[in-house]
């Protein structure tokens, strides 16, 4: 009974969508004030809607009802409760359902915190959100229905994948979705503005905190499914190129882009129609994301021919959107005529640059991710383009977008000194070479990685340091006028500073890993880049849901020792064996532990890794997504809060 | 989240390079580990066969290693590997034919990005400075004011 009522939201949302999509926009256009007023209730409802209908399907699955087909396919009784209520989105259909909520939660907030939008604008902003909704809401109802039943329900269900039974995992979607989906509210500005033929500097204004909250959720998605690769997946790498991963690596990349040229638009009033452009563009590669992921397309050719439903669905999607995006654009984008005027240089010039690295880089994955598509079908040579080629390619983008970064970001805006940014950052560049003279003396290879990646990481770091001092003024004083910067700027210089960390830790973990693989006897001792291995024990468990083998491994330098317990389990339902890396994390280093199997000959084959800097990639991470959360929570941006202020008359200064 | 489940499927947690396998020799063995990194797993999803679990990689690996203590360089074994499992193997494309345009895009990308973004600099710096009509002045200045205010 809930099962259907989830249904019958379902369905009522998307008729709810298509007349959220129709009416407005009619309204907009003749200038009817109830029409337009429509598009709030109805982005609302929505949202509300289905909130029902997605709480119905998770009560599914906490209640482990086995007449729901996918609760069948994906849910086991004796699973915990966690990988329960998560295991909702741990499926095509599940997943596609929160994706539509999360669009229809964006919908509700624009329209909850859009009262100061001029009213046509605001009309046509929702009329968008509610097409794309409406597009969705069709491919979830006709190809993908959550709520299908079976005839005959089983006893009990077939188990998620084991795989998917991970904290860290079970919240990658939902940050994903939240920036994915975000990304649709930059779309729906972008063609708001399209059609009304205007751009101005509030518009940047509005559109710069959705685009922000999308990034730093995509940012936190991001790290997160690296974070579970590195721990999960037991050999320690944390990115691989895969085509899923480049997915929801190019929009991160376009809406950095954007984040940065709608700073143009909102304070100079320049850099309009590319503007449009990304925004457009952001929203289209998170589309085409969704297309590759769900279609298949690229794990083979065939598996998309023999069930071309869902994916031909989706790419008519991509084709409408994107398409008529990208026409509305050609057709309108002349009317954006630029207003600033900028010297060569200037901040203008950097953020130019910054778009400039940022969007070819993202163009580069994108043409490296379809190449295997394209040259199967138009020159018939079934190939592989990998880690060596995007390593190759991708990262002189990242060493000159670091080179550049400080100095930019120092810049003044409409006419710099780029004497006077070098002089100020000359103790920064200081630092960063000796850094790097340090890293290259303390290695024993020759590699240039390290050395190179720990002075441009430092040069990032340091330069934001450099950034935010400056923004105190020359007199005394300057510490407390440090605490009292905008949130903005201190938001911009934690970013700024992550990416550098970032950099450190993907250089000295990818020049510096230590690995060693043997065979152990229960025991035995040995000796792993300077720290004292042991195998001290092995034995055999059971956990709720599985069966484990797991090891208790002594790691010590000097006189800490860490234990570590790595396991081995097979869950028997899923027949599927996992293995969970011990990590002893550390600021310095990771200690990584794997156990494999037991030897023939007696003993168990044992990997050990020592992994310099790890947990600086994800560190960085983390700093770059509170350096967006940060610039959110400055008055100066804030979306609700003019809104608010409307209300009461604003005294003259 | 089907997506990172099709990848899981053959994403298995892998146990790769198995101690029987290491070689002796500490710098044919590092040889064999960077030939094994570019080399694809013929029946994995997007896995090396130095990372992979599958049967077939092992197999792989030690025919690459055969083959190095045999004496063969580097781009021997690769072509010994490509030879029978096609240019599909390599994670690396080769830059043969068609494939000199996906070697080429990033710099012609940089340089065509690098263009446009030139061009538009110099029209702005040569620009003329318009100002705003007065409409828009009014409402800039009621949104600033209303920033402004609440710090």
């Amino acid at each position: 009974m809930i099962v259907e009522l989830g249904q019958f939201c379902l369905i009522l949302a998307f008729a709810l969508a298509i007349l959220q999509t129709l009416v407005p926009l009619v309204g907009a256009g003749r200038g009817w004030r109830g029409w337009m007023a429509f598009a709030e209730p109805a982005a609302l409802a929505q949202f509300l809607l289905l909130g029902v209908s997605f709480v119905a399907l998770v009560r599914a699955f906490v209640v482990s009802d086995f007449s729901v087909r996918i609760v069948v396919e994906n849910s086991h009784s004796l699973k915990p409760m966690l990988y329960k209520v998560t295991g909702t989105w741990g499926n095509h259909e599940g997943s596609m359902l929160l994706w539509v909520l999360i669009l229809a939660l964006f919908g509700a907030a624009a329209a909850w915190f859009g009262g100061n939008l001029p009213a046509t604008l605001r009309a046509r902003v929702l009329a968008v959100q509610g097409s794309i909704g409406a597009a969705f809401l069709g491919f979830v109802i006709f190809t993908s229905n959550p709520f299908d039943r079976v005839a005959f329900p089983p006893l009990d269900g077939r188990d998620l994948n084991p795989l998917l039974q991970d904290p860290g995992l079970a919240f990658h979607p939902p940050f994903l979705y939240l920036g994915y989906v975000g990304l649709s509210m930059a779309f729906s500005f972008a063609i708001a503005a399209l059609i009304e033929g205007r751009v101005d500097a509030a518009w940047g204004r509005w559109v710069r905190p959705w685009t922000l909250a999308a990034w730093v959720n995509l940012t936190i998605g991001i790290a997160l499914g690296s974070w579970w690769a590195y721990y999960e997946l037991g050999w320690g790498g944390f990115w691989f190129w895969d085509p899923v991963e480049n997915a929801s690596f190019m929009p991160w990349l376009i809406a950095a882009a954007l984040l940065h040229s709608a700073i143009v638009v909102e304070k100079r009033e320049a850099l309009k129609s590319w503007t449009i452009l990304l925004a457009i563009l952001a929203f289209g590669f998170s589309l085409l994301g969704t297309f590759i992921v769900r279609s298949g397309v690229l794990t083979s050719v065939h598996a998309f021919a023999s069930d071309p439903t869902r994916g031909v669905f989706i790419l008519a999607l991509f084709a409408i959107f994107v398409g008529g995006g990208l026409t509305l654009y050609a057709w309108r984008a002349s009317a954006m005529e630029a207003k600033g005027v900028f010297g060569l240089v200037s901040r203008e010039t950097g953020l130019v640059l910054n778009n400039v690295l940022l969007a070819v880089a993202a163009l580069v994955v994108f043409v490296g991710t379809l190449w295997p598509l394209v040259a199967e079908m138009a020159f018939g040579r079934v190939l592989s383009v990998g880690p060596p080629f995007f390593d190759a390619a991708f990262t002189p983008f990242m060493v000159a977008l670091a080179l550049a970064l400080p100095v930019g970001a120092m810049l003044a805006w409409k006419r710099g000194d780029l004497g006077r940014s070098a002089r100020a950052l000359w103790p920064a560049a200081a630092l960063a070479v000796a850094v790097g003279a340090l890293a290259f003396a303390v290695q024993t290879g020759r590699s240039a990685l390290a050395p190179v990646g720990f002075a441009l990481g430092v040069w990032v770091v340091a330069g934001a340091a450099v950034d935010l001092w400056a923004r105190t003024g020359r007199a005394g004083g300057r510490l407390g006028r440090l605490a009292r910067l905008p949130r903005g700027d201190w938001g911009r210089a934690v970013a700024h500073a992550g990416l550098g960390v970032t950099f450190i830790g993907v250089a000295a973990m990818t020049a510096w890993s230590v690995e060693d693989i043997r065979v152990a006897q229960v025991g035995e001792s040995w000796e792993v880049a300077g720290y004292d291995v042991t195998l001290a024990e092995v034995t055999e468990g059971r956990g709720p849901n599985y069966l484990t083998t797991m090891a208790r491994i002594e790691m010590g330098r000097g006189g800490a020792t860490a234990t570590l317990f790595p396991e081995k389990r097979t869950y028997p339902v899923a027949a599927m064996p996992t293995t969970e890396a011990a990590i002893s994390g550390g600021i310095w280093r990771d200690l990584y532990v794997v156990i494999g199997d037991p030897q023939a000959a007696g003993g168990w084959a044992v990997r050990t890794y020592v992994k310099p800097f790890a947990n600086w990639i994800w560190g960085g991470s983390i700093l770059m997504a509170l350096g967006g959360a940060l610039s959110l929570t400055d008055r100066r941006l804030r979306f609700a809060a003019p809104a608010r202020r409307a209300a009461r008359p604003v005294p003259a200064e | 989240m089907k997506w990172v489940l099709v990848l899981l499927l053959w994403a298995l947690p892998a146990f790769a390079v198995q101690p029987d396998e290491v070689l002796d020799d500490p710098a044919l063995e590092a040889r064999a580990r960077e030939i094994s990194a570019g080399l694809r797993c013929p029946v994995c999803r997007n896995e090396s066969i130095d990372e992979s679990n599958a049967g077939v990689s092992r197999d792989l690996r030690l025919m690459v290693r055969e083959r190095l203590v045999a004496g063969d360089s580097d781009a021997e074994v690769v072509d010994a590997v490509v030879a029978r499992y096609g240019e599909y193997v390599l994670l690396s494309p080769n830059a043969q034919g068609a494939n000199l345009l996906l070697w080429a895009a990033p710099a012609l990308l940089a340089l065509a990005g690098l263009g446009i973004g030139a061009l538009a600099v110099r029209r702005r710096a040569a620009a003329p400075e318009p100002g705003l009509t007065e409409e828009e002045q009014a409402r800039l200045d009621a949104i600033l004011r209303a920033g402004r205010d609440e710090a």
